[in-house]
């Protein structure tokens, strides 16, 4: 491992300050950085620690639920806010990674964490992501666990977070600090498709930190599911993922919200097949008729076509738990 | 401490509170730090290695290769199947990924460590094969005739009412054992000293001796603890030849320690396999004819071969049997021992395969087999040293509740998940080789006895004492055994399920002497009070030395195996394909069973490796590069908690009369033998959907 500093700015500020430097990086959780700097994939002159700075709160702001850059993954879905909130999120937290590790690992840091490909992973093996111009080694090689929306000619990775599926069904939105202030955007436009920039996972820049999350009160809270599809039933990244939240009254669906994991570039949002439930009632044909409408546009490669089927189920399974009809 | 289930682990308070040394943790004054580095291609030549930056980093001592190394004396000597005939760093030749190229020294690791990321070792490339079924036309007969079994009548199969043909394919496994393999070596002149793990350390201490030349006296092999081995313990690998070298050349403590990418390339693994399975029986479910194809891989270097096959010649009364084993050669490391080698792959497939013919039946597949039983070994035409299979299959039935299995596959379904039974079954052979073993009454109430067996898990020491017990009865706290170490008295490597038998068969014997010897010193005693004997004789100590034969009194006359039968009830995710195995019941003839509690660990140890087996292993290879795509433990699936569900083990627990005297019968290995062909059953049971390519993941059953 290359030699590096390390810091731990006194302030936010500081933090800022710090960070417009080229090769210094953020350390929240450590998790996944220390694990690309042990494997050589990424090499920062400076490491820049923010777990002292007072961005662990979870709480209520007017019209929804503020969580902290900093806060981890496990005390999340464990807040008891969570829970009667958004227990969708406390799921997804709960699906991913083991206790040990969501012990250690940051809502800002699950949000950054980088693809698991293989590829990206090998220093010895062609990855456009890690070192543009190389070649994708996985549209060719081992791509079952790969992305069947959304990939590009240059990569077909996906992300590999379960906090996030359930982050971008629930219309969170990112709170982003830099240096002329605070910006939000919605948490499904935060990260990006990999285009001919597959080195980008997201919209941050480079100079800027996330101080955290805000999830609009909704009313899902009844009606939502977080389902994972996974080699081993623990500590496996999701073959498939689905957060299905879904808001039912008199019978039938007024709104429904619908993410994949395991399937793209970013948290996967099904705009039409969530438009396809409104107004229907919660039934398993009318979610398969969604599913179906999902994979529109879907393509395979070589060892993950099962996804093609895989997905679909997955997606009316899921919101058959969350109606409460399986 | 003794209770109820018998001994607890006489070593487990040093473990669980750490204060055990493992190879890794021995430290010397001036010890140093070897990191090896890895071919980046699987077959070809070393055209250069520029060291130069790697030398310049801080703290490095040497960066040693086949440029600089010197020539080692021993590898001149005619290769066997057990000794790789790599020549680490006398040989520029590239034969499989991740072959080591070159040592870097450090003063610490972690320069080492980052010192070795600077060599550039260059390469002239050439097209490697690694694909096993991409290369099947390639395989030869290793064992030339001794490849091939006939009894009866060949493809007697075809011919009967009732048939089925089925190919299964099982992938690579890794040991992925929890300690990293490592080797601390220490000169002093020409006399060596190491410390690693070693399942066999009397072959590791021939091995060093031939590599170096030198005469038994110079070589002393320390190998206390294993944290784990399960087969890849035996051979001197490469990478403990670079630590020997290395060492060797700078003349410092020298340590080594490989990563876990390095431990799948660099300590073996077992073989994936190719196996096709015709089977027939009458309409009324008598076998006429089993007919076993088996192709496994072996490395370009050096020929590993193991018994796939064997198990089918003689688990069933069949009159028509005929099998074969074939490997294909490919630009990879060696395979080597893997839990249950052999039995483990074949008896997968053996045992779906029956599962198979009896679902054509129509048949119950416990009754199939119990129709089938053979009373008498139908291979070699010897009666059984002892068998209860038939008692495992009632008292696994029984405690499993197996009357409540549907025939009907896909007919039971528990709040939207399938729900299925599967039974596999499986034997292994219960060996013995040549064993001594040292033991000494001391006058302070010390009875300490010795071998030069090893511990790569199971509890060797516990057992040991436990038979110690039964027959020097003093206070089971007051008896040690000392084990790991080349100086003690020679014992077999801890393989093939054969300690308990021949290091247990040689304390036996040596307690029983040392108990006649007390008799003698008395004047003739049934049960001699040995400190009052000590004490008044004056006498310090009594130690005998006793060597045991590795064959018992008519071995020969018998076949002698250990049995299982496992029984699973999986569950299947109809939408989604995940399965989660709900319940386990093994059932064992284990012979006499010596000690319950460090047994019934063996068992459950070998159904957790059978779970990953069964639902998640697979060692993953991309063909281009030859080179594994997930060599790491967060992409290589072992079973976590969350896949293993309660484990119910049954012993039927009664006496071998041939094997040994304690009666016992090794179970480490038997412990995996036909786990997964119970998944693949139960999974079958649930669904309706027959998996025969391993592991059994979610993507086959949509
Ligand atoms: C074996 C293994 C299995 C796993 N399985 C799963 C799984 O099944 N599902 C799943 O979702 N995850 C899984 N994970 C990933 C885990 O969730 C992430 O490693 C973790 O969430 C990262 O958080 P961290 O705080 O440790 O981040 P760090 O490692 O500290 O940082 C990760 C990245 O985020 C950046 N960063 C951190 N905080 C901020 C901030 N506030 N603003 C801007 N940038 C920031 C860092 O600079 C860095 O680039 C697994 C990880 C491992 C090692």
């Amino acid at each position: 491992m290359k030699q590096f500093q390390y810091i731990r700015p006194a302030t936010q500020q500081n933090v800022l300050d710090a960070i417009t430097k080229s090769g210094t990086k953020i350390i929240a959780g450590g998790t996944n950085l220390v694990d690309l700097m042990k494997r050589g994939v990424t090499a920062p002159d400076k490491l820049v620690d923010i777990n002292h700075l007072p961005l662990k709160g979870i709480t209520p702001t007017k019209s929804g639920l503020h969580i902290g850059a900093l806060a981890l993954n496990s005390v999340v879905s464990e807040n008891a806010l969570v829970l009667q909130k958004h227990p969708l999120l406390s799921l997804a937290l709960k699906a991913g990674a083991s206790p040990q590790l969501r012990n250690m690992a940051t809502v800002g840091g699950n949000m950054m964490q980088r693809t698991r490909c293989t590829y990206f992973y090998d220093t010895t093996m062609p990855c456009n992501k890690r070192e543009p111009g190389t070649g994708c080694g996985a549209m060719e090689g081992y791509n079952r666990m790969h992305a069947i929306f959304g990939a590009s000619q240059q990569c077909i990775a996906v992300h590999p977070s379960d906090m996030c599926v359930g982050l971008a069904a629930l219309d969170a939105v990112v709170i982003i600090a830099g240096k002329k202030g605070e910006r939000r955007i919605p948490f499904v436009d935060f990260h990006r498709l990999p285009e001919d920039h597959p080195e980008t996972d997201n919209h941050l820049a480079k100079d800027e930190l996330i101080v955290g999350v805000e999830i609009p009160d909704n009313n899902f809270a009844k009606n939502s599911y977080y389902l994972k599809v996974r080699d081993r039933q623990s500590y496996a990244f999701a073959l498939v993922s689905v957060a299905a939240a879904l808001d039912i009254s008199g019978g039938l669906i007024k709104q429904a919200r619908l993410a994949m994991g395991g399937v793209a570039h970013k948290p996967w949002r099904l705009y039409d097949a969530e438009k396809s439930l409104v107004g229907k009632a919660p039934t398993e044909e009318n979610f398969k008729v969604a599913a179906q409408i999902a994979m529109q546009g879907a393509k395979a490669y070589e060892y993950n076509a099962f996804k093609l089927k895989l997905a679909p189920a997955s997606i009316s399974e899921a919101l058959k738990h969350a109606a409460g009809v399986v | 401490m003794t209770n109820k289930n018998g001994l607890t682990r006489v070593d487990g308070r040093l473990k669980v509170t750490g204060a055990i040394k493992y190879a890794a943790e021995y430290k010397f004054p001036g010890l140093v730090y070897g990191v090896v580095v890895s071919s980046t291609i699987a077959k070809g030549e070393i055209t250069g290695i520029d060291s130069k930056a790697a030398e310049k980093s801080p703290g490095v001592i040497a960066v040693i290769s086949h440029l600089n190394a010197p020539k080692i004396p021993g590898y001149d000597r005619k290769p066997n199947d057990f000794d790789p005939n790599i020549k680490t760093f006398n040989d520029s030749k590239i034969y499989f990924y991740g072959q080591p190229v070159a040592l870097v020294i450090a003063d610490s690791f972690e320069r080492a460590k980052h010192a070795a990321t600077l060599v550039k070792v260059s390469y002239q490339k050439q097209q490697q094969q690694t694909s096993l079924t991409a290369n099947l036309q390639n395989s030869y007969k290793p064992w030339g005739d001794g490849s091939d079994y006939l009894r009866g009548e060949a493809n007697a199969y075809r011919n009967a009412s009732v048939k089925i043909e089925a190919e299964y394919h099982t992938p690579i496994h890794v040991h992925n054992a929890m300690e990293p393999f490592a080797m601390t070596a220490v000169w002093d002149g020409d006399k060596i000293t190491v410390y690693t793990k070693a399942q066999a350390i009397k072959s590791m201490q021939q091995d060093i001796m031939n590599m170096f030349k030198l005469p038994i006296e110079n070589v002393q092999v320390y190998s206390k603890v294993i944290g784990g081995a399960f087969g890849s313990g035996s051979p001197l690998w490469p990478y403990a030849k670079a630590a020997l070298i290395g060492a060797k050349v700078i003349n410092k403590p020298l340590k080594v320690v490989i990563d876990r990418e390095q431990m799948f390339t660099m300590v073996g693994y077992r073989s994936p396999a190719v196996q096709k399975i015709g089977m027939g029986a009458s309409a009324d479910g008598k076998l006429v004819g089993i007919t076993h194809e088996a192709t496994g891989e072996t490395s370009t270097y050096q020929q590993f071969g193991e018994g796939i096959t064997d198990t089918t010649k003689f688990l069933y009364d069949c009159p028509n049997v005929n099998t074969q084993y074939r490997l294909t050669r490919l630009d990879l490391s060696t395979p080597t021992y893997t839990r249950g080698p052999g039995e483990t792959t074949g008896v997968f497939a053996l045992e779906c395969a029956v599962d198979e013919l009896a679902h054509a039946l129509n048949m119950d597949p416990l009754e199939f087999r119990k129709k089938n039983y053979a009373d008498h070994d139908p291979e070699e035409n010897k009666p059984w040293s002892s068998k209860y299979l038939d008692e495992c299959y009632s008292l696994g039935a029984e405690h499993f509740g197996w009357d409540r299995r549907k025939q009907k596959p896909a007919s039971v379904i528990e709040n939207g998940w399938l729900v299925g039974y599967g039974v596999g079954s499986g034997a292994y052979g219960a060996g013995r080789a040549n064993c001594s073993a040292r033991a000494k009454l001391s006058a302070d109430g010390i009875l300490l006895i010795q071998s030069s067996t090893s511990d790569m898990g199971p509890g060797t020491a516990t057992v040991m004492v436990k038979i110690a017990s039964d027959i020097i009865d003093i206070p089971v706290e007051n008896i040690r055994f000392e084990l790991g170490s080349s100086a003690l008295p020679a014992a077999p490597g801890e393989y093939g399920s054969i300690t308990t038998s021949s290091v247990g068969s040689a304390v036996f014997d040596t307690c029983t002497e040392l108990k006649e010897k007390f008799k003698q010193i008395a004047g003739g005693t049934d049960n001699p009070d040995y400190l009052k004997i000590l004490k008044e004789h004056n006498l310090p100590f009594v130690e005998v030395t006793h060597h045991t034969s590795g064959r018992a009194p008519d071995a020969d006359k018998y076949s002698a195996h250990a049995y299982v039968t496992h029984f699973v009830e999986a569950h299947v995710h109809p939408a989604t394909g995940m399965v989660k195995i709900k319940k386990v019941v093994s059932a064992v003839d284990g012979g006499k069973i010596l000690n319950p509690i460090t047994a019934r660990s063996q068992i459950i140890g070998g159904v957790v490796w059978g779970i990953g087996m069964s639902l998640t292993e697979e060692g993953v290879l991309d063909h281009r590069y030859g080179k594994y795509v997930n060599a790491n433990l967060g992409d290589y699936h072992v079973a976590t908690h969350a896949d293993v569900p309660q484990i119910e083990v049954v012993f039927v627990d009664k006496k071998d009369p041939v094997t040994n005297p304690m009666g016992s019968k090794g179970i480490g290995e038997v412990a995996i033998v036909g786990f997964a062909a119970a998944v693949a059953n139960a999974v079958f049971n649930a669904t309706g959907i027959r998996v025969r390519d391993l592991p059994i993941t979610p993507d086959k059953l949509i």
